[in-house]
């Protein structure tokens, strides 16, 4: 989707609306999906099942067990549900093929409408279910928010994240907010001015860039007021937002920064509830679309006229803000691309939040236990189902080495993580 | 019975494939019935260790998805092949490179110089480089080596069975899974989950005479929703891909780019397309060859999409 | 590049180049040996698969010829050949191969000088521009 918009940028061609809404419907379910996802199989684990709970249980099959097969059919269903909207539409759900320079390939019937309509009505009650079982879970659960709010799972940076005219979260469209420790808006760019805002950081352990914000400059792996350090994703979307577009989503979204203490929230845990509040945006985004009367319209694409030459497209991925540079010649053919990622946008956090983690709960003189070390990785799994899915399997296991070094700098414990 | 051991595995590739195995949506439920999950994904040390530590051959099964890119993909290949009864290669990216193998139009030197030093977003005044060791005061962190050229996986370990797609789709690797419950299996080599005959041959759309007069690239033209793409002047790679996607390009009105695979009995998938695009032009001197041609912008990266690193060239070399 | 000797493989269709090469030959022109013919029944049945096999199993450069346009056996085929040639050649300098080493030429069965000139020719050019450098896939270098 961004590199759609990269070329709509490249050859200067204008989106119908229809195709424009299109887009937008697709998009949103597609967050659906990676949503439903992310929170089920591998965030739900540690809050159903608990942190320290038997790594063998500690799984979406465990989660299954617990709550129900009901549910379990119910995640399973609903998933799949936003998967095949995106497969109707874009002839796959992976790798859709559908969008093009100045709209998409294919438009919708109204038959078709009022199948994603149904699935939708559905997908948003589904999502308020979620939220209702967090809440039931988690935060009825006073050990849970006291984690959640505990100081080694807070880590004090920038937030970014798209926005819309209002400052809503908008996962399409917009431009991209950035606001400080403090809450307080630093810069908001559109997408062809992402230069002036957004560095990237090279070190020599890590194929991976980490990004900054320019103007500030690099900082170093710091946290706290003055760091050129940011985050994206669902927590910092909606920190750097002033709400959501969608009247039940605003209602989660109040809910939560109550709860939490009003923003900017720091707290890396709540990424899982602001994941579920942007599920419900994302269903409720569905259905009004999908009740839309342009969406079944005929114009859905215009014919690029200009030559084509450079542009710049950004989305918020599930993962984070999305960015897609091209440089063409005069034929479209690309000569030079740079694209920063989802992820790529929280590396330096990962790191940060990590060893934070791992100083806050590996205690002098405390035996290690398994509990202990699932609760380091869990603060990595608040980032990234790419990342995540390599630390948290179904089966709790976990690439995790955790050396401990005594005053003189001597190695005194060296645990992994076993599955047996 | 006793329940099969699992194992799925990501090299260099995209998650696609892992999604599709979601995909599979309530079935998942059935694999997990008949299989247990040894393994899926794996990454880093430890895993590898724990993997090491099981006899040859205890894995009845691995659905290996992705290219080999670096040495790490390299060595779990090789360890993944030596304990594994039955080794798929699963999607594009393992079977033939798939879209990083698109690389391999470039090498290392200029991946690295593009992505640490040129970026326009990227400050790095120092030149600073990934290493593959990097000394600390903790100990040295080591990265995997960043190879010159994308693999497919069977450039590296034998590999038993195919499933094509990128990625491939979910009916296909229920099929896959009960074909192994089942014992009922191939012969080695084959590739499973695709037809033996033709895209075109599942297609839909009407075909008339294919002659073509001039090639649109998708942006340039909206095209009859019921008339064959090819005919329209779309590069479709139907004719010389294997058909058993159920044609969804096409059904989006898109052109099919190949991720299928090369017909059986076919080399180079891009050879065999080139040469019957040329049978199809309506032309008969240079000049009209050249007008026809227009809309062929990039014959190397359409026709080899996702079969670089099996193509006959393999990529692009510096003379 | 004194010590190179380049090895060339050149398709040449039966009817008229082939015929060629071979009154070529009885009239005792002086041409290289470095092109190795391979005889098939029209220029028009060389795919393109030909051209990057004998790239990449070692040949420095490749000969098409066929009949003139009008005289194909098959009437068809060589027009084949002109409209693939185009194509096969953007593409092959995508993959960083120089346009001289891949050669398109129509010769009939009475050009037999004309052939011996060409392979002269287009031996000079090769032994100039050097070597083919394959690209290696290390250590399991074997193809199709
Ligand atoms: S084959 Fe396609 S879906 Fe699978 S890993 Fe490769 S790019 Fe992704
Ligand atoms: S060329 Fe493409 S559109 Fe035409 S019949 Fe084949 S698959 Fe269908
Ligand atoms: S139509 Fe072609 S590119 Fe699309 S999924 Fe099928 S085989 Fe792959
Ligand atoms: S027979 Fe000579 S080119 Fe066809």
């Amino acid at each position: 989707m961004a590199s759609g918009k990269a070329n709509d940028a490249v050859f200067g061609v204008e989106v119908p609306p229809t195709a424009k809404k299109l887009r937008e419907l697709f998009y949103s379910a597609h967050f659906v999906h990676s949503h439903i996802a992310h929170f089920y199989a591998l965030a739900a684990p540690d809050f159903v099942m608990g942190p320290d709970a038997d790594p063998a249980e500690r799984n979406i099959l465990g989660v299954v067990g617990k709550v129900g097969l009901e549910i379990g059919g119910a995640v399973i269903k609903h998933r799949a549900y936003a998967q095949e909207i995106q497969a109707m539409l874009a002839g796959k759900a992976t790798h859709p093929v559908w969008v093009l320079p100045g709209g998409v390939s294919k438009g919708m019937n109204r038959e078709e409408r009022s199948q994603v309509e149904e699935k939708a009505r559905s997908c948003v009650e589904f999502a308020r279910f979620s939220l209702q079982l967090f809440e039931d879970v988690v935060l009825k659960n006073k050990g849970y928010v006291d984690v959640i709010l505990s100081d080694g799972y807070r880590l004090v940076t920038n937030y970014m994240g798209l926005v819309d005219d209002n400052n809503k979260v908008n996962f399409y469209d917009g431009r991209v907010r950035i606001v400080d420790t403090d809450g307080l808006e630093i810069g908001k760019y559109s997408p062809a001015e992402y230069l002036e805002y957004v560095s990237e950081h090279v070190e020599s352990w890590s194929y991976l860039k980490f990004p900054y914000l320019k103007k500030i400059g690099w900082t170093g792996f710091n946290e706290g007021r003055g760091t050129g350090i940011y985050q994206a994703a669902p927590l910092a979307r909606l920190n750097a937002s002033d709400g959501m577009a969608t009247p039940l989503a605003q209602e989660a979204y109040e809910k939560m920064y109550s709860t939490l203490g009003g923003k900017p929230v720091h707290a890396i845990l709540a990424a899982h509830w602001a994941r579920l509040v942007e599920l419900l945006y994302a269903s409720e985004r569905l259905l009004e679309l999908s009740r839309d009367e342009e969406i079944t319209g005929d114009h859905i694409r215009n014919i690029p006229a200009g030559t084509p030459n450079e542009g710049v497209g950004i989305i918020e991925a599930p993962r984070g803000t999305l960015t897609h540079h091209y440089k063409t010649d005069e034929r479209g053919l690309v000569t030079a691309v740079n694209l920063i990622v989802g992820t790529t946008n929280n590396h330096g956090p990962i790191y940060m939040a990590i060893k934070k983690a791992a100083m806050a709960i590996i205690k002098p003189g405390e035996e290690i236990s398994q509990g202990l070390l699932n609760m380091v990785e869990m603060a990595f799994r608040s980032y990234d189902p790419c990342f995540s899915c390599a630390t948290h399997t179904m089966f709790g296991e976990m690439p995790l080495q955790v050396v401990v070094y005594d005053a003189a700098g001597e190695p005194v414990k060296n645990l992994t993580r076993h599955v047996d | 019975m006793a329940k099969l051991n699992l194992a799925l595995y990501w090299a260099a590739a995209c998650g696609g494939c892992d999604v599709a195995v979601l995909d599979v949506n309530e079935k998942i439920l059935d694999i997990a019935a008949v299989a247990n999950i040894v393994l899926w994904p794996v990454a880093l040390d430890h895993k590898y260790a724990d993997v090491a530590k099981m006899a040859p051959g205890s894995i009845d099964l691995c659905l290996f998805n992705g290219a080999i890119r670096n040495s790490e993909n390299e060595q779990i290949a090789r360890m993944l092949r030596e304990k594994s009864q039955v080794l798929v290669a699963f999607g594009s990216c393992a079977i033939s490179g798939g879209i990083p193998a698109l690389a391999n139009l470039k090498d290392r030197d200029d991946i690295l110089r593009r992505v640490y030093l040129e970026t326009p977003s990227t400050v790095n005044p120092d030149g600073v480089l990934p290493q593959t060791g990097c000394p600390t005061p903790v100990g040295d962190l080591h990265l995997p080596e960043f190879y010159d050229f994308v693999y497919s996986l069977d450039q590296v370990v034998e590999v038993d069975y195919y499933v094509p797609g990128c990625p491939p789709t979910p009916q296909r690797i229920w099929e896959v899974v009960q074909a192994v419950v089942s014992g009922n299996l191939p012969p080695r080599g084959a590739t499973v989950g695709a037809l033996d005959k033709s895209l075109c041959d599942e297609c839909q759309r009407v075909k008339r005479d294919k002659k073509i007069k001039r090639f649109y690239r998708s942006h340039e033209i909206i095209t009859d929703p019921e008339l064959c793409l090819l005919e329209q002047g779309l590069l479709c790679m139907g004719p010389v891909t294997r058909g058993g996607c159920g044609t969804q390009c096409i059904n989006a009105n898109m052109p099919c780019r190949g991720c299928y695979g090369p017909l059986p009995g076919v080399t180079d998938q891009g050879a065999k397309y080139l040469s019957s695009i040329g049978a199809i032009m309506d032309a008969r001197t240079p000049e009209e060859v050249d007008e026809i041609m227009q809309g062929i912008v990039d014959p190397a990266g359409t026709f080899y999409r996702f079969g670089m690193s099996t193509s006959l060239l393999k990529g692009a070399v510096k003379q | 590049m004194v010590d190179f000797e380049p090895k060339i493989i050149g398709f040449l269709c039966n009817w008229c180049s082939y015929a060629g090469a071979d009154l070529a030959g009885v009239s005792r022109l002086q041409y290289p040996a470095n092109l190795r013919v391979v005889r098939v029944m029209c220029s028009g049945r060389v795919d393109p698969t030909f051209v990057f096999k004998a790239l990449s199993q070692g040949a420095d450069g490749v000969l098409i010829a066929g009949c003139h346009p009008g005289d194909c056996h098959y009437t068809e085929g060589n027009y084949n050949t002109l409209k693939r040639y185009p194509l096969m050649m953007q593409m092959l300098e995508q993959f960083g191969v120089e346009r001289e080493r891949v050669r398109m030429e129509w010769i009939s069965a009475a050009e037999g000088t004309i052939y011996a000139d060409v392979v002269r020719e287009f031996t000079e050019t090769i032994r100039q521009l050097g070597p083919y450098k394959r690209r290696l896939v290390k250590g399991r270098d074997q193809v199709g």
